[in-house]
């Protein structure tokens, strides 16, 4: 009989351990909806979470998902049921979608300092960083890097690629943006002759990163900022970007408030709150792209200067919305052929 | 000359010890008999060749086969139960005495059919074993040992799980194929009674040793050893 | 309960004595798991409507359910092929030093979490792997292919050739002593005895082993997308995954799921034929003594070969694990205390995951039993097996994706996450609990049903001394298993929220997306090591629980 006395201490301890605490009602709550790796101890958010909280005298609550994609498709299954109060780490790719299900209330700030080398201007959407798309590339074991995506797609004999599914990951549709752009109606002919040179096609940044750190292959598509990290955390100069003469892809990183939020003040002073120095500076070294707001601080030492390529390449946002099935299936065609 | 030859045998197991030295002549019928754990599977076993003895040798017809395995032995064994391979037919299973990988020739398939008649199972040889009776499962088995045509047969407690009536068949259908086919036969049997009904010797057993044996049915009425007359006693 | 038991004392015959409580137990435990399953999918299709017609015309999706039979056909025959001559070299060679040791480490791949082998196998197959370095300095320029399905079906033997090595095992234990000794005396050659003792003890274990095996390829998730190598490798599990992504279409995931189901479930019911219910023991007590191919050399040198390799073939990648986390910052991320909150949160889900999914098991077994032994219809006891079984067909996210709605529509979705994830994977690890506790339930109940029923020996009590004893050793390992499995898998974890509370593998995740490889390698180890942790926890247990 003791044992049943064991088991059911056991399931006890186990169900109020996963059974959530009732939460002290004090402070108002802010909940704000990131991708993970916002929210994780090497992020921006716990830095974000300490400031704000000093600032509004509230509370905020971060919800992670597991990336931008989540973001969106979490915001169309909660509909108007959502708890959310902010939204943020969707990209301009994904942004007209998450207008059109008309969750979102427009931010009502001022976003004039926000200078992001594209025009940007837009009543819902409020950037808070962006990067470039770029292919890095191990340079022990790639002493010459393609110039250009033309080089790349072109030369047979080239090095290999490890790059993402755009069906699951922002990196892959930014990918796929970017050859549309530079090769028009053309990209299909483009990703055919790229395919051979295709190691694998993973669902995300982290595996694709991951295999390329382990030598699987000399290029992935990342961000031009990504050697920054390895400069300034491990100190080596081993991985860098490879800048192409094409330009490259864009990429913008937004917040938004829901229009059902129950905070709509402190919603709205939470996105003035991203635009300010307090966050604006920590974000090269904690999400490693660059900030949408110029404060005068100088970037930290790691970053070379040539994050920015000399082209920025970008679709707006409709655009995207109303082709991306269709270039999806192009790419799917020439992939699969 | 002694047929069967078992020259200072020793086996050891864990605290147990087995001792025997003996011979039994050809064609006789020997009854092993004695209390449980005194050793009468084992020294089968030692005979059949599925255990080393530490010492001794056996010799058989002559021959040394102390060191050889199982199969070239002259000896074929039955055991009390799963005799047979119970996805094969008794056709199947008997003739596996004639060839272990079933491919017969015409000699082979007149043995088989032979060892049939000579165990009354005909008409029974498309069957499984799990569709014929216990009796007639051990008389398949006897019949594979027929096939098998080797001189020295070994049975452990082979009918112990039958009915008396069958038992008393069985038996004198072992003692009838003995006659017949010229075989030595050992059997190991906790019935002694019934056993020396059939057998031509008597051997007891006890702690690993044949401590007592002698013809029947006189080693029955007087047992020698104060160890048999108490065997016998309980054996009713 | 049965009121016939108190007041019908005329009632003795086995059939109508008893009471009706087993079936009802198995009928509750087909609800909970229809309503949780069915009841996801129903509701995902309700709110965002599902449209069948696709998945009937759209040549992709015909594509994509193609591929997916086939890579798992595949699969499944290399896997359980070259399972059985392992299997017999690991039965022939039944002591030699270090035996247990290798039967231990042929269950770690199915408990290590996917992802973390899968990088192992990059890593000692991939483009920069072992066996690529090997082949370079040998001179040969033949470089092996890992992504495609050439990675696809390695990933998958190496995941399920140990499974099936130890679903096949017990076999031999089936086979008396008396026929090795028999086919001593009749001199039979390896081959003999493997055509007339192995193989048929052996076909009563093969078609389980086909069917899981089957199973756990059809539904394959993370081994497709790293090592698939593009979108021509895609199965319907990935298909799913992708249409509850950017095309945000829960209708389409929730009819292919529907799709999954129907097809493994018309496979799995094909096969019931020929599926027998055998234990899920260690398989460790088989000893051939007397087996007469034992001392043949050639055979002991094929034996050694057969293990060395297969050994081999799972220990690399697990070895390459291991170096590539004692390579990182140990010190660091074994310090962090978040790790440990992390474990402890794992480890709760894990231990309310293996409770329920035992509980479900038991309920389908004691059914089953009732059905095959008081009943005597054994047919319809192995259909309730079977369909224990089948939930290794249902996808996590659509479970997952529906359960949240679920939890939405009562104001709760925040906070229930790691109770939804539990009830997921207590689904996922059903059809292993299932298969350790229910064969062994209706085996000791042939044995003591009629004695049972003679001394009036039911319910409760017949369970505590009876059954309880019987099924307690084979319980306890497939709640370890089921525990392990629960421990390292991601899951559903990323469908909640994951910033407060969570779990070990979602702390793996963060730290590969925020650039930390390293401390996610050494995150890696820590989780292969932990989870092996949880399954001797729970399989040796503290003192008192030791049989």
């Amino acid at each position: 009989m003791k044992y049943l006395v064991i088991i059911a201490a056991l399931a006890g301890g186990i169900v109020t351990s996963l059974l959530p605490v009732p939460g002290h009602t004090a402070p108002p709550v802010l909940t704000v909806y990131t991708y993970a790796s916002f929210v994780s101890e090497w992020g921006p958010g716990p830095a974000i979470e300490k400031a704000f909280a000093a600032e509004c005298g509230c509370e905020l609550r971060f919800v992670g998902l597991e990336d931008g994609a989540a973001l969106l498709s979490r915001l169309k299954l909660e509909g108007d049921k959502s708890t959310a109060d902010v939204i943020l780490g969707l990209d301009t790719s994904l942004t007209a979608e998450a207008q059109a299900t008309g969750l979102l209330a427009t931010h009502g700030i001022d976003t004039t300092a926000v200078d992001l080398t594209l025009p940007w201007s837009d009543p819902v959407f409020v950037p808070y960083d962006y990067g470039y798309f770029a292919f890095v590339y191990d340079s022990e074991a790639l002493s010459a890097p393609p110039a250009s995506l033309q080089a790349l797609v072109a030369d047979k004999n080239g090095p290999e690629i490890i790059i993402q599914d755009p069906r699951t990951s922002t990196p892959g549709l930014g990918l796929l943006l970017w050859l549309r752009q530079v090769f028009g109606e053309g990209d299909s002919d483009a990703w055919r002759a790229l395919a051979p040179r295709i190691v694998t096609v993973t669902k995300g940044w982290s595996e694709a990163y991951g295999l390329f750190l382990e030598g699987e292959a000399p290029l992935v598509l990342s961000y031009t900022t990504s050697p920054a990290y390895h400069r300034h955390v491990e100190q080596t100069d081993r991985y860098r970007a490879a800048m192409f003469s094409e330009g490259h892809y864009q990429q913008v990183e937004v917040a938004a408030r829901l229009a059902g939020s129950k905070q709509p003040r402190l919603a709205q002073q939470f996105l003035e709150f991203l635009l300010s120095p307090a966050v604006q500076d920590i974000l090269p070294t904690s999400n490693w792209m660059l900030p949408a707001v110029n404060t005068g601080t100088p970037l930290p030492a790691a970053f070379s200067g040539e994050e920015v390529p000399g082209k920025a390449l970008r679709f707006d946002s409709a655009t995207v919305r109303n082709h991306r099935k269709q270039w999806i299936s192009r790419w799917l065609q020439a992939l699969t052929d | 000359m002694a047929f069967l030859t078992l020259e200072n045998l020793r086996f050891t197991w864990g605290e147990w010890q087995l001792e025997v030295s003996a011979t039994v002549a050809k064609g006789c019928c020997v009854a092993l008999v004695g209390p449980s754990g005194a050793g009468k599977s084992t020294l089968l076993s030692l005979i059949a060749g599925f255990e080393a003895p530490d010492q001794g040798r056996i010799r058989i017809d002559g021959r040394d086969v102390t060191d050889q395995p199982p199969a070239r032995r002259p000896v074929t064994m039955m055991f009390q139960e799963h005799n047979l391979f119970a996805n094969l037919s008794l056709y199947e299973n008997v003739a596996l005495g004639c060839h272990p990988g079933l491919k017969l020739s015409l000699d082979d398939r007149q043995t088989v059919e032979a060892a049939f008649a000579a165990t009354n199972l005909v008409g029974l040889e498309a069957r499984l074993p799990a569709d014929v009776s216990g009796g007639q499962r051990q008389r398949a088995a006897l019949a594979r040992c027929l096939c098998q045509q080797r001189p020295l047969l070994l049975l452990d407690e082979p009918f112990t799980s039958l009915e008396p009536a069958l038992r008393q068949e069985m038996l004198q259908l072992v003692d009838r194929l003995r006659r017949a086919h010229d075989l030595t036969v050992i059997f190991v049997s906790h019935l002694p009674f019934e056993a020396a009904r059939v057998a031509d010797e008597v051997r007891f057993m006890h702690n690993g040793r044949v401590v007592e044996q002698g013809p029947c049915p006189a080693i029955m009425e007087q047992p020698e050893t104060p160890e048999l007359r108490d065997y016998l006693q309980y054996s009713g | 309960m049965d009121k016939s038991l108190a007041t019908g004392t005329h009632r003795l015959s086995l059939r109508q004595q008893g009471p009706s409580l087993p079936l009802w137990s198995g009928v509750g435990a087909g609800i909970f798991l229809l309503a949780l399953v069915g009841g996801t999918v129903t509701v995902l299709l309700a709110r965002f409507g599902g449209d069948v017609s696709p998945v009937l015309t759209d040549p992709y999706l015909h594509a994509v359910i193609q591929f997916t039979l086939w890579q798992a056909f595949l699969s499944t025959a290399l896997s359980v092929g070259l399972a059985i001559p392992v299997a017999r070299a690991f039965a022939r060679r039944h002591e030699f030093r270090g035996r247990r040791l290798l039967l231990s480490l042929m269950g770690l791949p199915v408990v290590t979490p996917v992802i973390v082998a899968v990088l192992g196998i990059v890593a000692v197959y991939g483009r920069n792997g072992l066996l690529n370095q090997l082949l370079q300095q040998a001179g040969l320029s033949f470089s092996f292919r890992l992504y495609g399905l050439s990675g696809i079906l390695l990933a998958h033997v190496f995941f399920n050739l140990p499974l099936a090595v130890r679903l096949l095992l017990p076999a031999w234990d089936r086979i008396p002593a008396e026929s090795w000794r028999l086919a001593s005396t009749l001199g039979m050659s390896s081959r003999q005895l493997f055509r007339f003792l192995e193989w048929p003890a052996l076909s009563a274990f093969v078609p389980g082993a086909l069917a899981i095996v089957f199973l756990l390829c059809f539904s394959s998730f993370a081994v497709v997308l790293v090592l698939g190598g593009g979108p021509a490798t895609t199965t319907v599990e990935v298909a799913i995954y992708q249409a509850l992504r950017f095309d945000f279409e829960p209708g389409r995931a929730a009819v292919l799921a529907l799709a999954q189901l129907a097809l493994c479930s018309l496979i799995a019911i094909t096969m019931a034929r020929w599926l027998r219910a055998e234990p899920l023991t260690p398989g460790l007590r088989y000893s051939a003594r007397y087996r007469p191919d034992c001392d043949n050399r050639a055979g002991r040198w094929l034996d050694r070969i057969l293990i060395v390799t297969a050994c081999g073939f799972v220990g690399l990648p697990v070895a390459a694990i291991v170096l590539a986390g004692l390579r990182g910052p140990l010190v660091a991320v074994t310090l962090d205390s978040a790790l440990w909150f992390a474990t402890g949160r794992s480890l709760a889900i894990a231990l309310a995951a293996a409770m329920l999914a035992l509980g479900l098991a038991l309920a389908l077994a004691v059914c089953a039993r009732h059905l095959a032994v008081r009943l005597r219809q054994p047919a319809r006891a192995d259909l309730i097996l079977v369909a224990g079984s089948l939930t290794l067909a249902v996808p996590p996210m659509v479970i997952g994706t529906g359960l949240f709605l679920v939890f939405l529509s009562v104001g709760r979705s925040g906070d229930l996450a790691l109770v939804a994830i539990a009830l997921v994977n207590a689904v996922m690890v059903l059809p292993y609990a299932v298969r350790g506790v229910a064969p062994v339930l209706i085996d000791s109940a042939r044995q003591h049903e009629r004695l049972c029923a003679q001394l009036g020996i039911t319910g409760w009590q017949r369970f505590k001394r009876i059954d309880w004893p019987a099924i307690r050793r084979p319980t306890r390992f497939a709640a370890a298993l089921a525990g392990a499995l629960s421990f390292g898998d991601m899951g559903v974890a990323a469908l909640f929220d994951t910033s407060g509370a969570i779990t070990l593998p979602v702390m793996l995740y963060h730290r590969m997306a925020a650039y930390r490889f390293d401390q996610a390698a050494v995150t890696a180890l820590l989780l292969v090591l932990l989870t092996v942790g949880v399954f001797l926890l729970i399989d040796r247990g503290l003192g008192q629980w030791r049989s």
